[in-house]
């Protein structure tokens, strides 16, 4: 993607600026852009739309990756607004926020938020006027500030408290206990109970106690459902990399764009050369090369020509091909792969998070202790329901799970903030949590260890002018290893020389003509003599007239770091899973030290690989990028992929690393370990807090005091404890408590920003 | 006594101003795009 090039003007008419006017088809259309990265984007996206006849506005949103514009429906349509973004180098979709459920969850955030403001505005009043209580305030002025308090919080306990009403309400409605019955219980008890003392005047109030319960489990709320939106951008960021048109022949030559559902058998389509092949068929026409990687991990490409099948998903990499459309939806090799990944992701939908298997057992003891309490009190007081009612709202709100609330959202705002910042987008909440728990790890090989693009690793001597014209020739191809030589020869600076009547033999490599003299590059087959091919590589031979002059050996390369980043993970007992031909698996396996490896692999077999290690009882982290991986990637209790992975397999995997180092893996589940080990160190602190503060509660000892300071300190401790993991990833690893988990921690050097 | 008449109204005042200005903050979407504020400050031009 050409980022940040200078903005090109879209449209060739001079710009004239379209004034507003809702009554001729105002339109509002959202569309996701993955590319914005920098604010020259925001530069170049923002003018160069407003220059395109018919938009009124367009606004970036940088943080969810979007542009909103408005435009007039007469002028231009979305899609035109789309192509116009397109045509200034950014990769655009039009997406339905309605549809894609979105637009409700940021109003619910908006909520939230609204909701913390008025509960942290009544909070701290309450607060100012209770101090005075506390510091002996006589009567009157004690009345006084009764009354204030009362005014002030009963409205906002009923704004702040609505999103733990409604949760209580429902919950209750299906005959279940969560942690919001408690809250709810506790806030109107403890509001009524409050309101009864004011007007009555004996007995404390306990307005700041239930006004500071509400903002403290609020900024746990709104914590949580940053991480989840952020997840949430991050899936819609992804998807919006589908591909979604083809260019169908109609029977008078003529060509169209289609969406690649629309498609039926029969139907001829184009692949030009570079294009993703968008269905399952047969070549019509056309002999090319197709790149097959990202759909059964084979490493290097296969010769096709008019008969053979191609699957979707696949790369064209030399001459335009026509294929007639075979099978679609469900009968393709991809709905197979779908079917494959659905069956398997089952069993992950059983997982349960931290914090809700706390609340199961927590609720109810809540409730538990405070009727007991209440009875306890009725019983030895005689009847006075007034005390025994004020201790059980008492224990009531002390229990509350005030820091309970806090201690997971805060750890994992502050986990994903720092994965985010190292490249590292975590597109489920619950992700961190069964990262955590892998105790095993499986690797795909093609474009998950290697990086999918063969690069030269040997060359004989040649002179100035045979290179030149070996750069002239292989510039003029897209195949992955003609590719290489010419990206080798840039870095050496070598200026192609003109080499005409280029001809690209599928299979077997180029040929043309420079200074009347035949040249090829190919295959040793092709171009000359016959040599040995390196076991995992593939050799390129330059020839003229026959003559052999320059050969090269290539290879895909293993990402620089991946016999590192897998070395860290040996406690994992790493294994490679791949369906690549055994002697590039072997090969691979070797270079980075992993003992454990299966080749020539099925998207099924490796289902069966992952099924097989969790039926042992290990929790599997697999890392793959192929269409192939995809069901394995769902079936594994947590999945990784790097961002240049098939579409399918980014939607199947909890995490997306970017960049070009594996270190991502064992940096994400450092964060994960550290960011568990704080939940549970958070846990418990604040059942410590409990066991010290339910019994004074019980026992009737819990003043409106040491209600609002046992659960300020608790919750502040809890949050500081949380942000500890933003420091321990600052300073590096402990190497003590790296040593026990068998990782240590070395922030991957790939940054978003890059 | 006198005083507190006095300074409890001004302390709810000011409290309320701050509460209002950040309703106000939110409902004119500036918390939409926290990450992309940070980066117009570079764009000279607008």
């Amino acid at each position: 993607m050409s980022c940040c090039a200078a903005g090109t003007i879209v449209g060739e008419s001079a710009p004239t600026p379209t004034p507003a006017r809702p009554e001729t088809g105002m339109r509002h259309s959202d569309f996701v852009v993955p590319g914005i990265h920098c604010a020259g984007c925001i530069r170049t996206i923002e003018q160069g739309l407003a220059r395109v006849p018919g938009v009124v506005s367009a606004r970036v949103n940088f943080s969810t990756r979007r542009v909103a514009v408005d435009h007039d429906a007469a002028v231009i349509d979305a899609e035109g607004v789309g192509a116009a973004l397109v045509a200034l180098g950014y990769e655009a979709r039009g997406f339905d926020p309605a549809q894609a459920g979105d637009m409700g969850e940021d109003v619910r955030g908006r909520d939230l938020l609204r909701a913390l403001a008025v509960a942290g505005f009544a909070a701290g009043n309450v607060m100012l006027l209770s101090v005075s209580v506390w510091s002996g305030a006589d009567e009157a002025t004690r009345a006084l500030f009764h009354w204030i308090s009362a005014m002030i919080a009963l409205p906002a306990l009923v704004f702040a408290g609505r999103p733990f009403f409604r949760s209580a309400v429902t919950a209750l409605r299906h005959g279940r206990l969560n942690m919001d019955v408690p809250i709810a219980l506790a806030v109107i008890l403890a509001g009524a109970m409050s309101l009864h003392a004011t007007i009555t005047d004996r007995g404390d109030a306990y307005f700041d106690a239930a006004m500071s319960l509400l903002f403290f489990l609020l900024i746990g709320r709104v914590l949580d459902h940053m991480m989840r939106a952020r997840a949430r951008s991050a899936v819609t960021q992804l998807m919006s990399l589908w591909a979604t048109d083809a260019t169908v022949l109609e029977a008078d030559g003529s060509s169209r764009r289609v969406k690649v559902q629309d498609l039926v058998p029969g139907m001829a389509v184009r692949v030009a050369a570079g294009e993703r092949v968008p269905a399952d068929g047969r070549v019509a026409s056309g002999q090319s090369e197709i790149d097959a990687q990202l759909v059964t991990g084979e490493s290097t490409p296969g010769a096709v020509a008019a008969g053979d099948v191609v699957h979707a998903g696949t790369v064209n990499l030399l001459a335009p091909l026509v294929l007639t459309v075979t099978a679609v939806g469900n009968d393709t090799f991809l709905a197979e792969v779908i079917r494959l990944m659905e069956a398997a992701e089952s069993g992950r939908a059983r997982f349960v998070r931290i914090a809700d298997r706390a609340a199961r057992i927590y609720a109810p003891a809540v409730h538990l202790i405070a009727l007991l309490a209440f009875a306890g009190w009725m019983f030895t007081t005689g009847g006075d329901w007034h005390a025994a009612l004020t201790v059980a709202v008492a224990t009531l709100i002390i229990t509350c799970p005030c820091a309970l609330g806090l201690a997971v959202p805060a750890v994992h705002v502050v986990a994903s903030g720092i994965l985010f910042r190292s490249g590292i987008l975590l597109k489920d909440g619950t992700a961190l949590e069964r990262l955590a728990e892998a105790d095993r790890v499986a690797f795909d090989k093609t474009g998950t260890l290697t990086r999918g693009q063969p690069v030269v690793t040997w060359m004989s001597a040649a002179g100035d002018e045979e290179l030149s014209a070996i750069a002239g020739l292989a510039r003029q191809s897209r195949h992955p290893l003609a590719v290489a030589v010419a990206k080798l020869l840039d870095e050496r600076d070598v200026v192609a020389a003109p080499v005409e009547h280029v001809s690209e033999l599928p299979g077997r490599g180029l040929e043309g003509w420079w200074r009347g003299r035949c040249v090829r590059l190919g295959k040793p087959g092709f171009a000359g003599e016959e040599v040995d091919i390196p076991a995992a590589g593939s050799a390129l031979v330059f020839a003229v007239d026959g003559q052999v002059a320059v050969r090269f050996a290539l290879e895909d390369r293993v990402r620089p770091d991946a016999a590192e980043a897998v070395g860290r993970l040996a406690a994992l007992e790493p294994v490679i899973l791949s369906g690549d031909r055994a002697e590039a698996v072997g090969a691979t396996a070797q270079r980075i030290g992993v003992a454990h490896w299966q080749s020539g692999l099925s998207p099924a077999d490796k289902v069966a690989a992952i099924s097989g290690a969790s039926a042992g009882g290990h929790r599997v982290l697999m890392v793959g990028d192929g269409i192939n991986d995809a069901p394995a990637l769902a079936a594994a209790h947590v999945s990784m992929a790097p961002a240049s992975a098939s579409d399918v397999g980014r939607t199947a995997a909890d995490l997306v690393f970017l960049g070009e180092r594996l270190d991502a893996v064992p940096f994400a589940l450092d964060v994960a370990r550290r960011a568990r080990r704080l939940v549970l160190q958070n846990f418990a602190l604040a059942i410590g807090y409990n066991i010290v503060a339910v019994p004074l509660a019980v026992m009737g000892e819990a003043s409106p005091l040491v209600a609002a300071i046992a659960m300020s300190t608790s919750s502040i401790l809890v949050t500081f404890n949380a942000l500890r993991l933003r420091w321990m990833m600052r300073r590096g690893a402990g190497a003590d408590e790296a040593a026990d988990d068998g990782v240590t921690a070395v922030p991957p050097h790939a940054r978003l920003a890059a | 006594m006198n005083g507190l008449l006095f300074l409890i109204p001004v302390a709810l005042f000011l409290g309320a101003v701050g509460l209002g200005a950040f309703i106000w903050a939110l409902k004119s979407g500036q918390f939409d795009d926290p990450e992309g504020a940070a980066r117009r400050i570079l764009l000279d031009d607008e």
